[in-house]
Order: structure tokens, then C-alpha cells, then sequence
């Protein structure tokens, strides 16, 4: 009964529902809490699970490929030149010094030096998922020791793709050679496996640049919500399929898709199409990492493997802490940093399963660093929260008192919700202050021709909410809403007002109708894209008569704040006849509101001080020096 | 206790840390409002009507602003011209403002002695008040000294901290009616709160 697919699926998000609610409860975190569910349901505790755990594992790994797709798309080019030197500094450092370190400590072991070499670099990968997701849970995603730690992994990331092609290059020299590289290259000589790889790393390339975006835009013309979720899997399947293709880790095909669709209008659509999949993917990866621990291993030497652990998380943390101190990192930062750090990575498995088909070191010496690997990866959230609750709270330095909030908090504080000549004229004075807008539109025709004019602009559905959280509405201060379609405005800013009551709305109406259901919405800074127009071209009309054109500007001054009290004033009472229904008809009894009010106020009536009719008299002058 | 009212006037304020000290150590104080006019009125077109209600609703008027070419911003200007308007401030008859007391705030990156008959300004700045203070006198209103505070790039956070409470103490000490005499024996208000000092602690 488990062993068919529905009882399989039963049985992990059963786990699941089981495990991480509990370990959330006891402060632990989502990842050890899916750790446990898979220690649970695996084959040496219930036995839910067994030979089909790799299977799981291979289908899991999916997540991470997603994951890193997802990374990639949030790593703008522009970010990344600003890490550069914490990505390449740190980043190299860790990697450098980690791999000398761990080759030879298992030299000693009685590796011969390349398969200590491989197995080195294998193990100081550190696992993205896992450091990730747990620094985000903890909310120290944007301290300093959450993007370093993103810095390194990233190099890490990186760094797999030539680590990759080279190690075929190690197992000829040891003489073993490819026994089963990937069925397609299989019995070519080496250098065209390595051509293929450039050559698969290229096609990602032109693919994401000259097909993907067109394809999209063609997608996203059918308006089909489901059909713009399916071409996000397609994209992120069809990459892992080429590079699994070539030998190469789908991850890093995938992350490198998200690096070249990050300055795509698309970003923000994939991102939240994507999201769901990956955060249960990884889920099923940490179930899959938990239920592939091999306890039959650690059963009969206990103290091999647990000593093995201890040495590799010691080793790591060392050399992290010693790199976290030249890049001046503080005491609690550097311990988060480094313990966060200290496993061994997702990646390690697939080095593992490729030394190993390789020949470089043999299966009883992989299967031995694969439980050291996942054991370690079950440590980290352990150790973090070791580190939080004993070490930190004990002689980390105190939380500093809050500084006084800066004027910008965020990168982006305002969305701009419709980009057009409204919107993009607001854009681009706000850009001009130096005030960066997230810009969506839904227009796909429109969005391209305003990319091309050099604007941020985001292709999305602004009213949908997983949409608005990835244009960060969460974090932004301002939504200015330039939508022309009354409903999708009112859509718009219930979604808004329920979910983020912080967001101050702004809206722009297109006539007084407009401007009284945005009202009744409860927005209150409305603009109507008339107003001010208008009484500038009055203003211009008057002074052509012969008006002077101060006294005429004064007189518009105060003709629009007249009018902006005047619908506030009119709002409530829009509803009291019931015969009105039709907008036209109604519009033109507000337009007759205004005019009756109109003729009853004298705009420029207080304006009397520069038309004071004589100087001070003489009489007064008297009376004056009388008092 | 008398109310008092700041008529604030700074085309930069997010860049004046002088200002900011000056109004922070007023921050929360009952009694005092202060009514940032540039920010008010951006398009300089005054709210004539809402500007004589908060004189009425005051004793002490403060126009506060930095000296900018021996002179005020000109919103302070557009202010009077709108606001102590004929008729209604000043005129055959109207006792609108008489007896409140008014003064200036002024803040000046020159020094004490730049303003001085000798000094690079070679006018004291008491001088340089003369317009606003016949137009206080036209309105019926009481000149006081004003409250100044000099050389302001070379002032350190602590020194503005100072500044700061001296004006909360020498506003608070207004509120209270002290007699005017000794209040107007001297040239700035900050001499007076320095005197007053000085008698409290021998």
C-alpha cells in the first residue's frame, strides 16, 4: 500500500505536517524540522521509506535546481558588481583554504593526494538550501552575516561549474578514466567532453537572451495564468535537462537562466510562479536528505563517522571564522557566519556520485563522506540554535537601540502600479530625485517598449498578491496606483488594505467619478489626472487676456484647493439620490455641484493685501504713537 | 501661561543641523506650536485666514528663520504681506494684536562680532531687525529681543544641544510673564537666560 505513489506522497507531506509545525513550535526552524520528518519516516526509524529514498532524493534535488534558478533571478548583475568583493574575497578565500585544509586532513587518512583533492573540494561546499532558509526564518537574511554567507555560497555555486569539468581531468591523471560518464558523451575522448560543457553553458546563454524573453512575451499575450506557470517549469526543466544532457548539475544550468532573467521584465511573474514549487521541493529535499542517512553506517562505526563530522564541522568553521575576521565581521555576526556555514552542501552529493563514477575514490570512501555530509547538514540548524540561545545570548553584545528610520529604508520604497504616460511621467521624476520605483504593468507590449527605453519596468498582474510580494510590497512604504481600470484599482486596493495594511496607498483618478469610488475605498490621496492640467492651460488662457499672469496663477492656486476640499466635501453625499444610475448622468450632477459651489465662493476674496488702498494715513501714524 | 507660536521659515531645513536642534528641544512642549511655513505652503500661496486664527490663538509670535543675505526667507516676507494685512493687523482702530509680545529667531553663520559696527557685516543685528520690528510696533505688538545663535558651521553636536535648551528655557520663561524690563535690558534674549543663570547659581 505505501509503496504506491499516492501512499508515498501520503506518507512525507503527512511527515511533514507532523514534523515542522512542531519544530517551528520549539524554535527550531522549517529545515530541522523536515530533517526530522525524513530521519522518521527512513528506513532505520519507521521504515516508511527505504531503496526508493534515492529516488526521492534525485526527484528532490529539483527543489534545489529551482532554488538557484530563483537566486539567480534575484541577483541583478547590478547586485552582484556591488558584492563583487565579498563574493570573489571572501568567497575564494573560504573555498581555497577549506580544500587545502580538508585534502589534507584526509592525506592523513590515507587518500592518495587526488582523491583527497576531490573529495576536499567536495567538502567544502556548504549547502545553500539549508544556510538560506534558515538565516531568512531567522530574519538575518540582510545582516552582515547573512550576505556573506550568501556571498560564499554563491562562489561555491559558482565555483561547481569549473570544479565539474575539471574533475575528469584528475581521474585521468589517476588513471582510472571516465568509466560511466553520461550516456551521451560516452567513449569520447575527454576534450569533447569538455568542449560539450562550454558548449551547453553557451547554449544556456544564447537561450536566455534571444529565445526565452520573445517566448514569454508570446506567452503571456494568451493570458492564461496556468500557461505562464507551465513556461516557468518548462524553462527551469528543459535547462536541467540539457545539463544533465552534457554531465553538468542542472542547479547551476538553472541558476545561471535566473542570472540572465534577472533583468528581464519577466522577473517578478517567474519569481511567484516559481516560489511555491521550490518551497516544496525543498521540503521533499530535506525529507530526502533526512531519510538517506545511512544509520547502518553510523551503527557500525559510530565513532569513524561522528568523528569525522566533528572534524569536517571544526575545520570549516575555523577557516570561516578566520576569513570572517579579516573581512571584518563582528563577534556575534562571525559566529552566525561561521556555524551557519559549517556543513557540508547538497552539492557534495552530486561531486560524490561523480568522483565516484569517475573512480577517483572509491564507493565504501563516498558512502562514508555522503552520511558524514548529511549528518552535518542535519547539524547546522542544531548548531545555530545552540549558538542563538547559549553562546549569543551569553557574551554576544546586546541588540543596539534602533537608530531613528532614514528618510529611504528600502532599495525600492514606492510601486508604481500602471507605467503609463501618468505613471512613467511619475517614474522618471522620482528617478530623477534619486528615488527608485518597482514599476508593474500588464501590457506586455508596453512593458518591452519602456525596457528598451531604459525604465525598470516589471511585466505582472498587479492586483495578484504573490505578484505584489515579489515586488516587494512587504517592505515598500508608498503604492501609487495609475491604473485605468476602475475595477482592477478597487481590486487592487482591497487586496492591498487587507494584506498590507502598512502600504500607504496613492491613486490616480481619471475623472471625478473615479476619484469618489477611490473615496469610498478609503484612499484618500487621490489625484485626478485632469485637475492641474486644466487650471495650468486656465491660467495660461487667462493671462492671454490680459490677465497678470501672478494674480491668474494665485487664482488657479487656489481653484484647485478649492476643488480638492470641494470633492472630499461631495463624496459622502454622491449616494443620497437613488434615481441616478447611469455614470454619465451622474457625472454630470457632480460637474453641477461644482459649478453651484463655484459661483457661491470667491476664490481670491482674503487676496486683498496687495490691494491695500492707501499707505498708512497720518491719522493712524497718531493714533499709533498714542498707545 | 501664555501660548506661544514659532512661525518657522527654512527653504532647507533637511540640511540645517542648527535648525534641527533648535526645534527638537521643542519638541512635545505644551504651550508651544510651531508652524513650519515652508513646508505649509510650499507654492508660497498662504492660507491668509488660517494664519490670523493662529495669531489670535497665541501671546508670544516667533518668527524663526535663518539670516539670509541680512535678511529674511521670503516666505517671511510673503508671510507679513499676506497675513498683517490693513484692516485687520494694523490700521485706524484695529486692536487686533495689541500687546503680543513678538521677537525673531535667528540663526547666522557669521560670528557675534562679524555683526558689529567694527565687524566684516559692520551692522548689529538688532539693526538689521529694524523693519520687522516697526512693523510690530505698526500692529500694536511688544518687540522683544531676539533669540540668536552665531557661527553656526563651527558649532559641535554639544554646543547645539546647549543652543537647544537655552531656547526651550528662554521660550518657557516668556510663557511665565516675567517683567519686561529686564528682558529688554538686553541686546539678545540669550543674554537675558544667561543673566537669569547666573542669579540662580552664584
Amino acid at each position: 500500500m505505501i509503496d504506491s505513489l499516492l501512499g508515498q506522497a501520503v506518507v512525507y507531506l503527512a511527515a511533514a505536517m507532523i514534523c515542522v509545525p512542531l519544530a517551528k513550535r520549539l524554535g527550531m526552524g522549517s529545515v530541522l524540522g523536515y530533517l526530522m520528518a525524513g530521519i522518521l519516516i527512513g528506513p532505520f526509524c519507521l521504515g516508511f521509506v527505504g531503496q526508493e529514498g534515492q529516488d526521492i532524493m534525485h526527484f528532490a534535488e529539483f527543489g534545489v535546481v529551482m532554488m538557484l534558478f530563483l537566486i539567480g533571478l534575484e541577483l541583478e548583475p547590478a547586485h552582484f558588481w556591488k558584492m563583487r568583493t565579498s563574493i570573489l574575497g571572501l568567497g575564494s578565500l573560504q573555498l581555497v583554504l577549506t580544500t587545502l585544509a580538508l585534502t589534507g586532513g584526509l592525506v592523513m587518512l590515507g587518500l592518495d593526494w587526488r582523491g583527497a583533492f576531490a573529495a576536499g573540494l567536495a567538502l567544502s561546499m556548504s549547502s545553500t538550501a539549508i544556510v538560506l532558509q534558515s538565516l531568512k526564518e531567522k530574519g538575518l537574511g540582510n545582516s552582515k552575516a547573512g550576505s556573506s554567507s550568501f556571498a560564499v555560497l554563491l562562489f561555491q555555486d559558482i565555483a561547481v561549474i569549473p570544479i565539474l569539468a575539471m574533475l575528469p581531468f584528475v581521474a585521468l591523471q589517476a588513471g582510472a578514466g571516465a568509466t560511466h560518464a553520461p550516456a551521451l558523451l560516452d567513449g569520447l575522448p575527454v576534450w569533447v567532453k569538455a568542449g560539450s560543457v562550454l558548449f551547453a553553458l553557451a547554449a544556456v546563454i544564447i537561450m536566455g537572451r534571444y529565445i526565452v524573453v520573445p517566448f514569454l512575451r508570446i506567452i503571456t499575450k494568451a493570458s492564461v495564468r496556468e500557461l505562464s506557470i507551465a513556461a516557468a517549469l518548462l524553462i527551469v526543466v528543459s535547462i536541467a535537462f540539457l545539463m544533465k544532457l552534457v554531465g553538468l548539475s542542472p542547479a547551476l544550468g538553472a541558476f545561471l537562466a535566473g542570472v540572465l532573467l534577472a533583468n528581464s521584465e519577466f522577473r517578478h511573474e517567474l519569481e511567484s510562479d516559481i516560489e511555491p514549487f521550490k518551497g516544496l521541493l525543498l521540503g521533499l529535499f530535506f525529507i530526502a536528505v533526512g531519510a538517506s542517512i545511512n544509520f547502518g553506517l553510523l551503527y557500525d562505526s559510530p565513532g569513524t563517522i561522528l568523528s569525522l563530522v566533528l572534524a569536517v564541522i571544526v575545520l570549516k568553521a575555523s577557516v570561516l571564522i578566520v576569513a570572517g575576521r579579516l573581512f571584518r565581521l563582528s563577534f556575534d555576526q562571525n559566529s552566525i557566519f561561521a556555524l551557519g556555514l559549517s556543513q557540508v552542501g547538497e552539492f557534495a552529493f552530486v561531486l560524490f556520485a561523480f568522483i565516484n563514477r569517475l573512480g577517483i575514490v572509491g564507493s565504501d570512501w563516498t558512502d562514508m563522506l555522503m552520511a558524514v555530509t548529511a549528518i552535518s547538514m542535519t547539524m547546522t540548524p542544531l548548531l545555530l540554535l545552540i549558538n542563538e540561545r547559549l553562546v549569543l545570548s551569553r557574551f554576544g553584545t546586546p541588540k543596539q537601540v534602533e537608530k531613528e528610520a532614514d528618510l529611504i529604508d528600502t532599495e525600492h520604497p514606492v510601486i508604481i502600479a500602471g507605467f503609463s504616460s501618468f505613471g512613467s511621467t511619475l517614474g522618471r521624476f522620482l528617478r530623477a530625485n534619486g528615488v527608485q520605483a518597482t514599476i508593474l504593468d500588464n501590457d506586455s507590449d508596453q512593458v518591452d517598449l519602456l525596457r528598451r527605453m531604459g525604465f525598470k519596468v516589471f511585466y505582472g498582474d498587479a492586483t495578484r498578491l504573490d505578484i505584489l510580494h515579489s515586488a516587494g510590497a512587504g517592505s515598500a512604504s508608498i503604492l501609487f496606483i495609475a491604473i485605468d481600470s476602475p475595477s482592477t484599482v478597487a481590486k487592487l486596493v482591497e487586496t492591498v488594505k487587507k494584506h498590507f495594511p502598512k502600504l500607504q496607498i496613492m491613486a490616480r483618478a481619471g475623472n471625478n467619478l473615479d476619484a469618489h469610488e477611490l473615496l469610498d475605498l478609503g484612499v484618500n490621496h487621490i489625484y485626478r489626472g485632469f485637475l492641474d492640467t486644466s487650471v495650468r492651460a486656465g491660467v495660461d488662457v487667462l493671462a492671454s487676456l490680459g490677465h497678470r499672469r501672478y494674480s491668474a496663477t494665485r487664482a488657479g492656486q487656489n481653484f484647485i484647493k478649492y476643488d480638492e476640499a470641494a470633492m472630499h466635501h461631495l463624496a459622502p453625499h454622491r449616494h443620497d439620490t437613488s434615481d441616478y444610475i447611469s455614470n454619465a448622468k451622474e457625472q454630470i450632477r457632480l460637474q453641477e455641484q461644482l459649478l453651484a459651489s463655484d459661483r457661491a465662493s470667491i476664490h481670491n476674496l482674503n487676496d486683498h493685501a496687495w490691494d491695500t488702498l492707501g499707505p498708512v494715513t497720518a491719522a493712524e501714524e497718531s493714533g499709533l504713537h498714542q498707545s | 501661561m501664555k501660548k506661544i507660536l514659532i512661525l518657522f521659515a527654512h527653504p532647507r531645513y533637511e540640511k540645517s543641523r542648527t535648525n534641527k536642534a533648535l526645534l527638537g528641544a521643542l519638541h512635545g512642549q505644551d504651550g508651544i506650536t510651531v508652524h513650519d511655513l515652508y513646508e505649509a505652503y510650499p507654492d508660497f500661496n498662504i492660507d491668509t485666514a488660517r494664519e490670523q486664527e493662529l495669531l489670535q490663538a497665541h501671546q508670544i509670535i516667533a518668527w524663526h528663520y535663518p539670516l539670509f543675505l541680512y535678511g529674511a526667507p521670503a516666505m517671511v516676507k510673503q508671510w507679513m504681506d499676506l497675513v498683517l494685512e490693513h484692516g485687520w493687523a494694523h490700521g485706524a482702530g484695529v486692536n487686533t494684536l495689541v500687546d503680543k509680545q513678538v521677537f525673531a529667531t535667528i540663526t547666522s553663520g557669521g560670528s557675534r562680532e562679524s555683526y558689529s559696527h567694527s565687524g566684516f557685516n559692520r551692522h548689529t543685528m538688532p539693526e538689521l531687525l529694524y523693519p520687522l520690528k516697526q512693523a510690530a510696533h505698526l500692529c500694536r505688538m511688544t518687540w522683544l529681543p531676539p533669540f540668536v545663535v552665531q557661527g553656526t558651521y563651527r558649532l559641535t553636536d554639544d554646543m547645539l544641544a546647549d543652543h537647544g535648551d537655552q531656547y526651550l528655557q528662554a521660550l518657557l520663561w516668556l510663557a511665565q510673564s516675567p517683567p519686561l524690563k529686564s528682558v529688554r535690558g538686553h541686546d539678545y534674549l540669550n543674554d537675558w537666560i544667561a543673566a537669569v543663570n547666573r542669579k540662580e547659581q552664584p
